[in-house]
C-alpha cells in the first residue's frame, strides 16, 4: 500500500469514525450535566464510611480496589517485559558509559543543570513520599507519589551522573521492590479473606478523625505498596533503556 | 457549549489516529499513540464534570458539596501511570527491533522477515 | 468560581481557552515528523493537558500527567532516541 493511499484511507476511516461519533453523541448528557448516579453515592458516603476526606483514592483502594489490582499488575507485567526485552543480546557487549549528543560534539551537562537537578533530588523524595502516605486525606496516592519518586532518581541522572545513578538503582533492589509492592497488595486482599469477609474489605482499624493521617485503614496501607511498586517500575524501566544507549554496545563498534 | 468539548475530544483522537497511519517513524508512531491515549483522560474526566462542581476532596469543604465525579477520575488517574509503563514497553520493542531489521520506518516492517 | 445558573453556561472561559490550545497542540505534536523535536512539544503538550484537568477539577489526575508527561515520558522517549541514533551510524 503507498503512502498515499494509506493516508486517504485513514482520513476516510476518521471522517466514518466521526460520523458515528457525532450520532453517538447525542444520546449523551450535555457538558457539565452529568447525573452521575454512582458518582454521587460514593462521593456523599466515603468520608463516613471509609474515614477517607480523598474519595478518589478510596475508589482507588477500596471500592474499586480489584480493578486497580488489575491495572497494578499491567504496570507490573510492563515493567518486566521491558527487563525481558533489553535483555543483552549475542554480539552485543558493555562498554564504557559514554554520554552523547546527536550529531554534535559531546558536551558536558551546564553547570545550572546539575546544581538545580542536586538541588531538587532532597525534595522530590520528600514529596514523593508525602503525596504516597497522604492519599486518604489529599489529592495524592501511590500512583502520583511512585512517578515522583522515580523522577526523583531520574534527576541523579540528569545532575550528570549515569554512575551515581546506576549505584542507587540495583536491578536486584528494584525488582525485589516491585515484587514486594505488588505481592503485598494481594496480601492486603487476601488477609480479609481470614476473617470471613470479602477479597480487598477495608479491615483495619478506620481511625478516629476522617481526614487525620492514621485514618482510613487499608486505604492508606495499599497507596502506600502501590507507591514502592510504582517508583521501582519506572525506577527500572529508566535505567534499562539508559543503560541501552549508554552502555550496551554491539561488538566490533 | 458541550459541542465544543466533544469536538476537541475527536478532534484530539482523530490527530493521534492519523499520526499512528502515515508515520514513517517507530518513536513518532508510539508518540501518536501518546496523544490518542490522551483524547481517553479528556472524554472521561469531562464526561464526569459537572458544571459549578468542585473536586471531590472533603478535608476543607462541606461533606455535602456538589462534587465532580470522583469514579472518572480514578480510572483515567490509573491509567495516566499505567499507560507511560506500557509505552514504555513499546518502547523497548522498538529498540529490538531496531537492532535486528536496521530501520525504524514501520511502513518497511512488513517487507521484512524476522 | 463559577455558580451553576440553570441554562448558563456550562464551559467557563479558561476551559474553552485551554480546549482550544489542547486541540491545537495535539495536532502540533502528530505534525511534528522529527522525533526529538516532537519530545520536547509532547511535554509541553502534557503541561497544557495537567493545566485543562486543573479547570476540570481533576487535581490528582492533574498532578500525575504533569510528573508523567514532563519528566517520565520524554526521558524515556529520549533514551530510546539516543540508542537508535547510535546504532544508526
Amino acid at each position: 500500500m503507498t503512502p498515499s493511499v494509506r493516508r486517504w484511507l485513514c482520513l476516510a476511516a476518521i471522517a466514518g469514525f466521526a460520523g458515528f461519533y457525532l450520532w453517538g453523541l447525542q444520546g449523551l448528557p450535555g457538558f457539565g450535566r452529568y447525573p452521575g448516579p454512582y458518582g454521587n453515592i460514593i462521593a456523599s458516603h466515603a468520608v463516613e464510611q471509609a474515614h477517607a476526606t480523598g474519595v478518589v483514592s478510596a475508589v482507588n483502594f477500596d471500592y474499586r480496589g480489584f480493578d486497580t489490582l488489575g491495572e497494578e499488575f499491567i504496570l507490573f507485567i510492563a515493567a518486566t517485559g521491558v527487563a525481558t526485552v533489553l535483555r543483552r543480546l549475542r554480539g552485543e557487549r558493555r562498554g564504557v558509559p559514554v554520554d552523547q549528543v546527536g550529531g554534535r560534539e559531546q558536551t558536558g551537562t551546564s553547570d545550572a543543570v546539575r546544581v538545580m537537578a542536586v538541588l531538587l533530588v532532597g525534595p522530590m523524595v520528600l514529596y514523593g513520599w508525602y503525596l504516597t502516605s497522604h492519599a486518604q486525606t489529599s489529592p495524592a496516592g501511590g500512583f502520583q507519589g511512585g512517578v515522583v519518586l522515580a523522577s526523583a532518581v531520574v534527576l541523579v541522572y540528569l545532575a550528570g551522573q549515569f554512575q551515581a545513578f546506576r549505584r542507587i538503582t540495583p536491578v536486584g533492589l528494584l525488582e525485589t521492590a516491585e515484587a514486594v509492592g505488588a505481592g503485598s497488595f494481594v496480601a492486603v486482599g487476601l488477609s480479609a479473606l481470614a476473617y470471613g469477609l470479602a477479597y480487598l474489605t477495608n479491615i483495619l482499624p478506620l481511625g478516629h478523625q476522617p481526614g487525620a493521617v492514621d485514618s482510613s485503614g487499608t486505604i492508606a496501607l495499599i497507596s502506600f505498596f502501590v507507591g514502592v511498586e510504582v517508583s521501582a517500575a519506572f525506577a527500572m524501566m529508566v535505567a534499562e533503556l539508559l543503560e541501552q544507549a549508554l552502555v550496551i554496545r554491539e561488538t566490533g563498534t | 457549549m458541550s459541542a465544543l468539548f466533544f469536538a476537541v475530544v475527536a478532534w484530539v483522537a482523530g490527530a493521534g489516529l492519523y499520526g499512528i497511519v502515515t508515520s514513517r517513524h517507530s518513536v513518532h508512531q508510539v508518540i501518536a499513540l501518546i496523544v490518542l491515549q490522551t483524547s481517553t483522560y479528556v472524554l472521561l474526566l469531562g464526561v464526569g464534570y459537572k458544571a459549578g462542581g468542585v473536586a471531590p476532596y472533603f478535608s476543607d469543604i462541606s461533606r455535602h458539596a456538589r462534587t465532580v465525579d470522583p469514579v472518572v477520575q480514578a480510572l483515567a488517574l490509573t491509567d495516566v501511570v499505567v499507560e507511560a509503563a506500557v509505552t514504555t514497553l513499546l518502547l523497548a520493542f522498538i529498540i529490538q527491533a531496531h537492532k535486528r531489521f536496521g530501520t525504524v520506518d514501520p511502513q518497511q516492517f512488513s517487507q521484512l522477515e524476522g | 468560581m463559577i455558580v451553576a445558573v440553570a441554562g448558563g453556561p456550562s464551559l467557563d472561559a479558561l476551559q474553552v481557552t485551554l480546549l482550544v490550545i489542547v486541540a491545537a497542540g495535539a495536532a502540533l505534536v502528530v505534525l511534528t515528523r522529527e522525533p526529538v523535536r516532537q519530545v520536547i512539544v509532547l511535554s509541553a503538550y502534557g503541561l497544557l493537558l495537567a493545566l485543562l484537568f486543573l479547570t476540570l477539577q481533576a487535581p490528582d489526575v492533574s498532578l500525575s500527567e504533569l510528573v508523567v508527561g514532563a519528566i517520565v515520558l520524554p526521558i524515556l522517549l529520549l533514551a530510546a532516541l539516543a540508542k537508535i541514533k547510535r546504532d544508526v551510524k
